[in-house]
């Protein structure tokens, strides 16, 4: 078994005013080397936190991260243990995650030297890293603010890598990049993933990019997982009406000039999640006893995972097309 | 009937460089009721463009060439002129709604603010008009939103009552720079259905700036697409997208995630757009392009009429030839 990382029940909690609001609310996830898993939901759900959870940046309330074997820590002030160096992430905004004071080469290096290299050889490895991500060699002698977007974060991936990274969280790692520059990024993190057996989380709101990139999916709403599966299972035949609801909100380029459905409302306050299955308000399809009791997450006979009351542990994928509307009341 | 027509723009803004032209030669035309959309990546001038109709130029900018609004010429109008255009003839949206929105003031307070400036209405008579508008944007329960400040509303209402603000004293424009851009898909979704709903019931004409080509395909009559300051293409909404013929335009659309199902690798275009001040001559496009010929760098680069209303800006044009012969 490859499996490199796993999440295991995991509640993350904020303190807001002095009541707890629970961000992930209890959430199993597990990843393979040179795997991607595609994490999605709206802005809100909790998918942002998870990822640094994950990585440790947050603490866990409940539940245990693990890691190739060993549970993640928290972050504090002192060393990490050896062992976590190769668990990275990449942020959204290579603006904010790059010192702008410090040459490039330096802030590459940080993550070699502190690893115990030394530094004259860290500056030939730093090269290559740069140079595997598609940057000049002059490239380490220059400031942060002297590359567009796409190279800034090429350079946080080289610095990722620079730790050897075996997993990488990667938090809408495209979504501030143009459009020629999100397939150059996208393009080159599936690459590392490939070569170098990395396992990587991405995490977007943008399904259409997921899709593409993904071996599996989970979507996210409300701090918790509706839906884990197979890209094709995900994409071809959702089973939650919230995939339903988010595919069918992408726009297409086809030129067919048809407008997305969308999803009436938002996603409501986690302080005070919906009762019974937390989509139910504005779920189309959703019955009296949806209010009342929260869908388990159970395995379909497809082996994908799903928290719906209309699908049944052990059996095939209901299909949401057969299933009348229920009217808005 | 031309709403507004677009010649000759050219846009100068001060460098730390120098002056450099963000918006070169630009021309396109929108008529009343239309929906015209504005493409390129960051940095090929859509929203100067945008904000040289709107006479909000930066400091030192400048705007060269013709913008004719309604039969008049506005470029190089009075600051004074500008204020009563602004809001009342031509309003505006922008892509983050937080910052547009004044944080402090109550919805009502701004919501109301330009019809009583412009429309000089009474204060009772800008508020019921304020109820029916945030009715129109599908803001629940308006009279207590107009009693709330904009952070107690998502981010999708917010923009909803960004164009309730837009829409407040009957333009005949509205620029949306980016709409959505900030928004979740779900959200997104229902923003262009109301921009939809609204240029159909008040035949309002429609510019969105974006460099989502989705939310272009679904939205617009037309497109113009820009590089490094140019036009490389416009052409009717459907046409374009289905049937691109400038190399640039090809890469983007073939650059989409939802563009093929062949693989993980996304199609990408080699190298970065240029920067301001740094426009390569000719095709600007010409050192990343594949089909690039020694003329390309060669000004000027005249437009090429693929059929009736879609043109191109290509010397060397590799896929319009068999298309021209057709038609």
């Amino acid at each position: 078994m490859n499996e490199i990382l796993s999440v295991d029940d995991l509640v993350v909690e904020y303190n807001r005013d002095g009541t707890k609001v629970r961000a992930v609310a209890g959430v199993d996830l597990r990843l393979e080397k040179g795997e991607i898993l595609g994490l999605v939901g709206e802005s809100g759900c909790g998918k942002s936190t998870l990822g640094k959870a994950i990585v440790g940046i947050l603490g866990a309330a409940e539940g245990e991260v693990i890691f190739d074997g060993l549970p993640v820590k928290k972050l504090t002030r002192g060393k990490r243990p050896e062992h976590f160096r190769n668990l990275q992430m990449v942020f959204q905004d290579p603006y904010g995650s790059l010192n702008p004071r410090r040459k490039i080469g330096a802030q590459v290096i940080d993550g070699l030297v502190i690893g115990g290299m030394h530094r004259s050889k860290a500056l030939a490895r730093a090269q290559e890293l740069l140079a595997t991500v598609g940057l000049p060699a002059d490239a380490l002698g220059r400031f942060p603010h002297q590359f567009s977007g796409g190279q800034r974060q090429r350079i946080a991936i080289a610095r990722a890598l620079a730790a050897s990274a075996s997993v990488l969280i990667a938090d809408e790692p495209i979504s501030a990049l143009d459009t020629s520059s999100q397939a150059q990024v996208s393009n080159l993190l599936v690459n590392l993933v490939h070569e170098l057996s990395v396992g990587m989380v991405f995490i977007s709101h943008d399904l259409s990019i997921v899709r593409r990139i993904s071996d599996r999916v989970a979507v996210m709403y409300l701090g918790k997982i509706v839906e884990t599966g197979t890209v094709e299972q995900i994409w071809e035949s959702p089973a939650h009406p919230y995939t339903k609801a988010l595919i069918a909100a992408i726009p297409h380029a086809d030129g067919r000039s048809s407008m997305p459905a969308d999803l009436p409302g938002d996603v409501p306050n986690p302080m005070s999640p919906p009762s019974g299955c937390r989509f139910h308000p504005r779920c189309p399809l959703a019955m009296p006893e949806c209010a009342v009791v929260e869908p388990e997450f159970v395995t379909l006979a497809d082996n994908r995972q799903v928290a719906c009351h209309l699908q049944k542990a052990g059996q095939e994928p209901v299909s949401l097309e057969l299933i009348p509307r229920v009217p808005a009341s | 009937m031309t709403l507004l027509n677009v010649s000759d723009l050219t846009v100068t803004l001060a460098t730390s460089t120098g002056d450099a032209d963000a918006v070169r030669n630009l021309s396109f035309s929108l008529d009343g009721g239309e929906i015209l959309g504005i493409a390129g990546e960051s940095g090929s001038g859509k929203t100067m463009t945008a904000l040289s109709i709107m006479g909000l130029l930066p400091y030192k900018g400048k705007a060269s060439g013709s913008i004719n609004f309604d039969g008049k010429e506005v470029l190089g109008s009075s600051k004074k002129k500008y204020q009563h255009m602004r809001g009342k003839e031509i309003s505006m949206i922008f892509q983050d709604p937080m910052t547009s929105l004044h944080p402090m003031l109550t919805v009502q307070t701004q919501l109301t603010e330009h019809m009583r400036y412009h429309d000089k209405m009474s204060k009772s008579a800008a508020r019921e008009s304020a109820l029916k508008l945030l009715d129109t944007v599908k803001i629940p329960d308006p009279a207590s939103a107009l009693r709330a400040h904009p952070s107690q509303f998502s981010g999708g209402m917010r923009q909803r009552i960004a164009i309730a603000m837009a829409l407040a004293c009957e333009p005949k424009l509205l620029i949306a720079d980016e709409p959505t851009t900030a928004l979740d898909v779900t959200v997104q979704a229902g923003i262009l259905r109301l921009l939809h709903q609204i240029r159909d019931e008040r035949n309002l004409s429609i510019m969105i700036i974006t460099h989502d080509l989705g939310v272009l395909s679904s939205l617009t009559d037309k497109i113009l697409i820009m590089y490094a300051g140019s036009e490389v293409e416009s052409g009717p909404a459907r046409e374009l997208l289905s049937n691109p013929r400038h190399p640039y335009s090809q890469g983007l659309i073939a650059a989409l995630p939802g563009a093929s199902r062949e693989g993980k690798f996304l199609t990408s275009i080699d190298g970065m757009p240029p920067e301001l001040g740094n426009f390569p001559s000719g095709c600007a496009f010409h050192p990343r392009c594949g089909f690039a010929e020694d003329r390309c760098s060669v000004p000027p680069i005249d437009a090429t009429v693929v059929s009736k209303g879609h043109r191109i800006y290509c010397p060397v044009n590799p896929f319009a030839h068999d298309r021209v012969e057709q038609s």
